[in-house]
């Protein structure tokens, strides 16, 4: 176990340098020139070129993303074109914001899909099943962003019953104004999740009823409930690795919703980066994103071979 | 995700059995859900397709008296939109693209991924060991990033979203492949071929691809419905299309400030996308289960 937990971190290494590759290469993949938004069109040839040795941009890219690496590793991700402000210091604001959001998201997503999918996967082709695939089809196949707009439409425009857009006056608050303002962006994101969760869940546990320790136990005379703990741990290890990857795809795909509701997260920095052409923001956010995906998937990773036994890879 | 590996494993054992896709086809068609959105798909694609000689009104023609009409209007079946176009031309025009968009990414992405997996299941080693790692990397960002990254830093355009939608999509089906296609290189049949003087490529071409294409192929359907969510997700954030050009997404954002003058209108494009992204899940399932000829 401790094994596999070690190797496993190790393998983390060359994925977040692989990461750090891609994010580094997003800005060069750019078209024109990365100066274009820090610079005005009529700037002299020679402000061009101390820009450019200021920046960096005049090496070699083996030698500039060394040189950003570098920096990232000690926590400078440059400075935001639009704002001036460190890119840290931007993402730092935001992503407090995203991770509540998505977690709220997820604790109504997974509470909602491990129920669904265990009664599904009991009752297996009764009514409740039915229902709860039906249910669970439509949760995967909606477009978030645009329940998002129904929820607003019906909760917001006809009903006036929760805000449409925005986090409440002045930050974060625990009172009962700000958390209005969180209802309908977690409500619409823990769709996505909730749906996968069902699904995943009620396969599981449909494929663990069938099998022949079940028959065995329920033979023994063990009473439903008992058979339930069986199951259920049969079932944790699997749900869990979905989970984790869920949670992740929240973190890391908050944009559209964030965009929705204008929730000033890291989705919403990610868009105002994009269409201000702010590369440095971009390369920071999305960096940032991706390496709490990473953790989480390590997490995940070394979580179910902590309680699988079965797991023993590496 | 190994779940869904061991279901197309699964399947992929049973792929050999003589006349299996008259079979599928069969116990496909006797499936009225599988049917029933068949049917809607091949509308929404029909009328798409054939759009122009449909006798409707001009998509890009707006009216500055005629804006946000409601559903039901006389001559505007579904309301105008902000520009006082009509929705019911924007909207199957708008399949055009949407659909272009939610498809194209995932056929190339089937190509490219089916490749590269046969590839690396069957030869193994180094080659292996290169392929699955650099997948590592690009799976290790959740997909709506990646997408909407890549997509924001080439500054968007359709080309743009079908280029980044490719990209998130050939890791999983590469995983998928890989782990079909080592499983079936170690059966019997495959040794045999080899025994015969069969070369790598044509135990490749013919033996392992003829066996594993059908599941990877199950595995790349159920793709589709995501691939419509993002790609009219990027038009949605002003990646994708460009106005005025009629695509659902983009015509989703455009009318997210007609929410209090019109609500039901703007909410119509959204609709759109659903119902074509639940058809093709519902679709997907309807194959999955009837190539699992055990059940």
């Amino acid at each position: 176990m401790l094994t596999y937990a070690f190797m496993r971190l190790l393998y983390v290494v060359p994925v977040a340098l692989g990461v750090s590759i891609v994010c580094f290469a997003l800005v060069h993949l750019a078209p024109g020139d990365p100066l274009v938004s820090v610079l005005p069109p009529d700037a002299s040839a020679q402000l061009q070129a101390e820009m450019r040795a200021i920046y960096g941009f005049d090496r070699p890219w083996p030698v500039q993303f060394g040189m950003w690496l570098w920096r990232a590793l000690h926590g400078d991700l440059g400075s935001s074109i639009a704002t001036g402000r460190p890119v840290v210091e931007e993402v730092t604001r935001a992503v407090g914001n995203t991770v509540m959001l998505a977690l709220l998201a997820a604790l109504i997503g997974f509470a909602v899909g491990l129920l669904c999918g265990f009664l599904a996967g009991y009752f297996r082709d009764t009514w409740v099943d039915r229902a709860v695939t039906t249910f669970a089809i439509t949760g995967v196949s909606t477009p978030h962003y645009w329940l998002g707009m129904v929820l607003v439409i019906i909760f917001s425009v006809l009903l006036n019953w929760l805000p449409a857009v925005g986090i409440g006056p002045g930050g974060w608050a625990w009172d009962w104004e700000h958390i209005r303002h969180l209802i309908l962006p977690a409500v619409t994101m823990s769709v996505i999740p909730m749906g996968i969760v069902t699904r995943t869940v009620r396969a599981l546990v449909g494929d663990l009823l069938s099998q022949e320790f079940v028959l065995a136990l329920r033979a023994k005379g063990l009473s439903e409930a008992r058979v339930f703990r069986h199951v259920a741990k049969n079932a944790a290890p699997t749900a869990i690795a979905v989970i984790g990857l869920q949670f992740g795809y929240l973190l890391g795909g908050s944009i559209l919703i964030e965009t929705v509701f204008s929730w000033p997260g890291t989705g919403l920095l990610l868009n105002n980066a994009i269409f201000q052409r702010d590369l440095p923001l971009l390369q920071g956010t999305i960096l940032v994103l991706a390496m709490f995906f990473v953790v989480l998937n390590l997490i995940v990773d070394i979580l179910q071979a902590a309680i699988d036994p079965r797991i023993k890879r590496g | 995700m190994s779940a869904i590996a061991e279901d197309v494993v699964r399947i992929a054992t049973v792929a050999k059995a003589r006349g299996y896709w008259g079979t599928v086809l069969r116990r496909l068609t006797r499936d009225p859900v599988s049917v029933g959105c068949a049917v809607v798909l091949l509308v929404i694609a029909l009328a798409a397709i054939f759009a122009p000689y449909l006798g409707l009104a001009d998509p890009f023609q707006g009216s500055m008296i005629r804006r946000l009409r409601p559903i039901g209007t006389a001559g505007y079946p579904l309301g105008t939109d902000d520009l006082g176009r009509d929705m019911l031309t924007r909207l199957i025009y708008g399949g055009r693209l949407s659909l272009v968009l939610g498809l194209v990414p995932v056929a190339f992405a089937f190509t490219i991924g089916t490749t590269l997996g046969v590839l690396a299941g069957y030869v193994g080693g180094l080659v292996n060991q290169v392929i699955m790692r650099v997948m590592d990397v690009v799976y290790a960002f959740p997909s709506v990033l990646l997408a909407i990254g890549i997509s924001g830093a080439l500054t968007g355009g359709i080309l743009n979203s079908l280029i980044s939608l490719t990209i998130v999509f050939i890791p999983p089906i590469v995983r998928v492949s890989e782990s079909v296609t080592t499983s079936v290189r170690n059966l019997d049949f495959v040794d045999a071929a080899r025994a015969s003087g069969a070369g790598p490529l044509t135990i490749m071409r013919v033996h392992v691809l003829g066996n594993v294409l059908g599941p990877i192929f199950v595995y790349a359907t159920s793709l589709i419905s995501v691939c419509m969510i993002l790609a009219a997700g990027l038009s949605f954030l002003g990646l994708g299309t460009k106005p005025p050009e009629p695509e659902w997404g983009l015509m989703l954002n455009q009318l997210r400030t007609a929410i209090y003058a019109n609500p039901w209108v703007a909410a119509l494009p959204g609709a759109m996308i659903f119902i074509v992204s639940i058809c093709f899940n519902l679709l997907s399932d309807g194959v999955r289960s009837a190539m699992d000829v055990r059940s």
